[in-house]
């Protein structure tokens, strides 16, 4: 128990310090890739310091659902970041809470979102909390369907036992997790407001959709926010890291695999980041009203993957 | 030594006394608020707790001598029924509550005094349904429930729509009750021999078939009980709100009062679905699991629709029946669960999906009462049940925001709340299906799976913009600029329906274990007992487990942590400017999203379902108008074709009718003849 609790620590710890990086990595790539010349590594740390340095400018009409709102998703992100198995399989929270809480725990940061964003009344903030939940009705069931593939497969929807079937277990090819990784593809571009159905660099107001939501934030707000972002773009990498190349996790009590499954996982988070940025640079965004097709594909793909299971696997 | 059943008739006994109570007093008296309607919410907690307490202990029995000769009531408690009683006694308390505030001397002729009768007769009535034990009394007290109810939904008959919405939800509730008089006639069909001729000899032979407890003994022929069975899904889904049979609850409900609206969403709809479990599991000897592929089926259609047509509404309270719609939906999907496992002989199974079905009733009677009872605060604070009109409320009503705040997550489905216990236990169901001996149903539960998945998401969009529109943003007429906070009896309401949503979301193995004594009597199995006191897992902990209590924790601790350490880390220094919005110069309430708008999207992806009727303005307009409104096509494809034939037929029938006396005696002298003969063979 005890191990279990230092190691939920530290890897929480580890995700929320680290998760800026992931996002500085990418956005390197992204600029190699755009032929520009890329910001430092650190620049996310810089402009979250920056952030909490300045003074909070909030509108006169805020409510104080609005100041609450960047907490709330923050925490959600960090238990988010919790439940997830990254290095070590061994989570004491893990319990508490599993795939199906952690669909919940997203949503929950999504409407906090979403609310904070109409609370102002402005325009643009309406139009991004509508476009927010348009985008998120479709993509959360599908990640729901995800979770489910693995889950029929490891009779378990806790993620360390789903981890440890895939991982640890026996190698078995599974057809169904081939639709799942697709469509989970398809839905964490979605969710984390990437290319092809958000782009995180535009404050175009014909096309953006998670910018829209914020544009009213300022200063430790922002940072917070800006912080969840980088958060919840790490904790899906961990997720699909766990779920389709678990391999060179950490088994529960396994403490001398620990550093090797942490260079694993440095190693995978790069390739992720850097392929990420790869596929940005090439597709193109999506028309809003394409965005349901799209996230209705993720779903499609997702609901076909339960079906392979049960003709194929069972 | 009084029995928990009599207390029950106590109660019953103590609402019909408030509400003849109050016909004695004048129709503008303060009294109603102070002490009738008070003391009716009083009785109905401690009809809740009966429920509480009773819960585990075996079937008490009463025989009361009203009715007709040699036909008296039976009543009994059992655990099925002590579930329902104690939904209604808890949820109907809070509303109760909230309902000594609501209703005040205002305009009207009788003021409060019918209303007051009405309102504790619907109560009497909802109770008796859930403790009758034949069929005549069932009926009876069915019908007081929904004359009850529909006085109460045309209590404000001034208004032409209001009477045409009472006037449909008459009709359907009377359809619906022919139903059931049928299926109660098949139930007992076997013994018609025998009720016909003791009729014949001696008088005081054994009436006794027309109880639920011979009905229980009956044995029927397959085609018998999936006969009863339609008919029993047909009756209790016209009360429900069934697709296609819900035409009747967007109109009705809107156009009572709040806490009338709050009774029929939260409470009187789930007399139907238990009328359904008591039918189904409880009286028919048989089940079938096609009945709960069909259930299912319905119960995923009725959700989907319900929540669609939920997010393009622009009325708040036609907002919250449509989504009662899905829950009920929800509901039926769970108990085709349970038909489904319960058929394939996996009773743990079974017992799960109706342990998640029966949370679900109870939540939603909580999250339902306390949405309605929101929107009826509001709605006495500005006059606007259209949402167009509202907007930014709440700095007027923080209280009233915050509570149905509580509401509108928790109907979400969002934990650590109570919408996603249920939720949690309806899809940890679904995954076990793969123990199914029907390879068949195995592949048509990945796609119900999804449907659920999809209506909960949904239910998340309908939330954010009901609450969003309305209490959030600015102000969007000047009804609002003079909202006023709701009384106090309104939030202590208010308060109470929302604890309970907190407290059901974080103690769900308590919860779990007090239901098990009801979830054991209709499908013979039981949940394993969790391994520890805040930990539900219902199979083991290794499949799966949540825990609410550590959860909230946790969040709750980031949260306090994460702010006392920006503060101390920082600084805590916050400037008030206007609202940036990309540099417009130009803002104001238009330019936000009506609910109209932020329905848009769903109505555009979902356009192939729904009739919209547009009005839009002419661009060069001075003071531009428009309107929006998305129709059901139920009623042009099911109903108007109904409508017409029965106007067709009765315009037959008609011409029989010729106003000379020489033909009514041809008539009368033509059946006499015809009579005669059928006697006579």
């Amino acid at each position: 128990m005890i191990p279990g609790i230092l190691l939920q620590i530290i890897q929480t710890l580890v995700a929320i310090l680290l998760a800026p990086l992931l996002l500085g990595w990418v956005n390197l790539c992204r600029a190699w890739l755009q032929g520009r010349r890329a910001p430092p590594l650190t620049q996310p740390y810089r402009v979250l310091k920056k952030l909490f340095h300045k003074d909070a400018v909030i509108a006169h009409t805020a409510s104080p659902l609005f100041r609450f709102a960047p907490y709330m998703v923050f925490a959600c992100m960090a238990l988010a970041a919790g439940i997830v198995p990254t290095f070590a399989n061994d989570l004491a929270f893990s319990p508490a809470a599993d795939a199906i809480a952690l669909v919940g725990v997203f949503a929950l940061a999504r409407v906090f979102l979403a609310l904070a964003a109409m609370d102002i009344g402005t325009s643009f903030g309406t139009l991004g909390a509508r476009r927010e939940m348009l985008i998120s009705f479709l993509a959360e069931p599908a990640l729901l369907m995800v979770f489910f593939t693995a889950s029929l497969i490891s009779h378990s929807t806790a993620l360390p036992t789903i981890v440890e079937t895939l991982a640890h277990k026996e190698f078995v090819i599974y057809p169904s997790m081939a639709f799942a990784a697709v469509a989970f593809w398809m839905v964490s571009t979605a969710e984390n407001a990437r290319i092809p159905v958000d782009n995180p660099a535009t404050h175009l107001e014909l096309t953006m959709i998670h910018e829209a939501m914020i544009l009213e934030y300022s200063a430790r707000h922002l940072a917070l926010i800006e912080w969840a972002v980088s958060l919840k773009l790490f904790t899906y990498s961990a997720l699909g890291i766990a779920l389709f190349v678990p391999w060179g996790i950490a088994a529960r009590g396994d403490f001398a695999a620990l550093p090797l499954a942490f260079l694993a996982l440095t190693l995978k988070m790069v390739v992720g980041g850097a392929t990420l940025s790869l596929l940005e640079a090439t597709a193109a965004k999506v028309r809003l009203f394409r965005a349901p097709e799209f996230l209705g594909t993720a779903f499609m793909l997702a609901v076909l993957g339960m079906l392979t299971h049960f003709l194929l696997e069972v | 030594m009084l029995l928990p059943i009599d207390f029950l008739m106590l109660a019953v006994a103590g609402w019909l006394l408030l509400g003849v109570a109050g016909l004695a007093l004048p129709s503008h008296s303060a009294w109603f608020g102070r002490m009738l309607f008070p003391l009716g919410a009083l009785i109905s907690l401690g009809v809740g707790l009966v429920g509480v307490g009773f819960s585990g202990e075996s079937a008490q029995v009463a025989i009361l001598a009203i009715g007709l000769p040699d036909l008296p009531f039976h009543l009994r408690l059992d655990s099925l029924s002590a579930l329902f009683v104690t939904l209604l006694g808890l949820a109907g308390g809070g509303i109760g509550w909230f309902a000594s505030g609501y209703f005040r001397p205002g305009k009207g002729q009788d003021g409060l005094r019918l209303l007051c009768l009405e309102y504790h007769l619907f109560l009497a009535s909802m109770l008796l349904v859930l403790l009758a034990d034949d069929a005549y009394a069932f009926m009876v007290v069915w019908e007081l429930m929904a004359l009850s109810s529909y006085f109460l939904v045309t209590s404000e008959h001034e208004d032409p729509e209001i009477r045409r919405a009472g006037f449909l939800y008459l009709l359907m509730a009377h359809v619906g009750a022919v139903s059931l008089l049928l299926c109660f006639g098949v139930m007992q069909g076997g013994e018609i021999g025998n009720l016909g001729g003791n009729l014949a000899g001696n008088h005081s032979g054994n009436l006794g078939t027309y109880t639920f407890s011979a009905m229980r003994h009956a044995r029927m022929t397959p085609f018998w009980a999936s006969t009863a069975f339609l008919l029993a899904l047909f009756g209790f889904g016209a009360k429900a709100g069934l697709v296609p049979l819900h035409v009747w609850l967007p109109e009705a409900h809107p156009a009572a009062p709040a806490p009338v609206s709050a009774l029929m969403s939260g409470v009187m709809l789930k007399t139907a679905i238990y009328g359904l479990l008591r039918v189904t599991f409880d009286l028919l000897h048989v089940r079938f699991a096609w009945w709960g592929i069909l259930a299912l089926g319905l119960g995923l259609v009725t959700a989907l629709y319900g929540v669609l047509f939920a997010a393009v509404q622009s009325d708040m309270k036609r907002l919250l029946a449509w989504s009662s719609i899905e829950n009920i939906g929800v509901l039926l999907a769970g108990f085709g669960l349970t038909l489904i496992f319960a058929t394939d002989g996996k009773g743990a199974l079974a017992a799960l999906a109706l342990t998640a079905m029966f949370y679900h009733a109870l939540n939603h009677a909580f999250f339902k009462g306390l949405l309605f009872t929101g929107a009826g605060a509001v709605l006495h604070a500005t006059g606007e049940r259209n949402m167009d009109r509202l907007g930014g409320l709440m700095r007027w009503m923080p209280w009233t925001a915050w509570l149905t705040l509580v509401g509108a997550l928790a109907i979400a489905g969002l934990p650590p709340l109570n919408g996603f216990v249920s939720e949690w236990l309806l899809l940890q169901a679904f995954l076990l299906t793969p123990g199914l001996s029907q390879p068949s149903l195995n592949m048509v539960i990945p796609v119900a799976a999804a449907s659920v998945a999809l209506a909960a998401a949904l239910a998340a969009y309908v939330m954010v913009k009901f609450f969003g529109v309305t209490f959030l943003g600015v102000a969007r007429s000047d009804s609002v600029q003079h909202a006023h906070e709701a009384s106090w009896r309104e939030r202590a309401g208010m308060l109470w329906l929302a604890t309970g949503c907190i407290l059901l979301g974080l103690f769900p193995t308590q919860v779990i274990a007090w239901l098990a004594p009801a979830v054991r009597m209709l499908s013979g199995h039981a949940l394993a007992q969790s391994p520890s006191w805040f930990l539900l897992a219902p199979v083991d902990a290794e499949r799966a487990s949540y825990a609410p209590l550590v959860f909230f924790a946790v969040v709750l601790a980031t949260l306090l942590g994460v702010f006392l350490w920006v503060r101390s880390v920082y600084h805590g220094r916050v400037r008030r400017a206007d609202p940036w919005d990309c540099g417009y110069p130009e803002q104001d309430a238009r330019m936000q999203d009506s609910a109209e708008g932020f329905g848009q999207p769903i109505r555009q992806i979902f356009s192939s379902f729904m009739q919209v009727d547009r009005e839009t303005p002419d661009p060069f307009e001075r003071h531009p108008r428009y309107s929006g409104e998305s129709r059901d096509m139920i009623w042009g494809l099911v109903y108007r074709p109904i409508a017409t034939l029965v106007a067709w037929a009765s315009s037959q029938a008609g011409r029989l009718q010729h106003g000379r006396i020489q033909w009514y005696l041809i008539y009368s002298f033509a059946t006499l003849i015809f009579l005669l003969v059928f006697v006579a063979r």
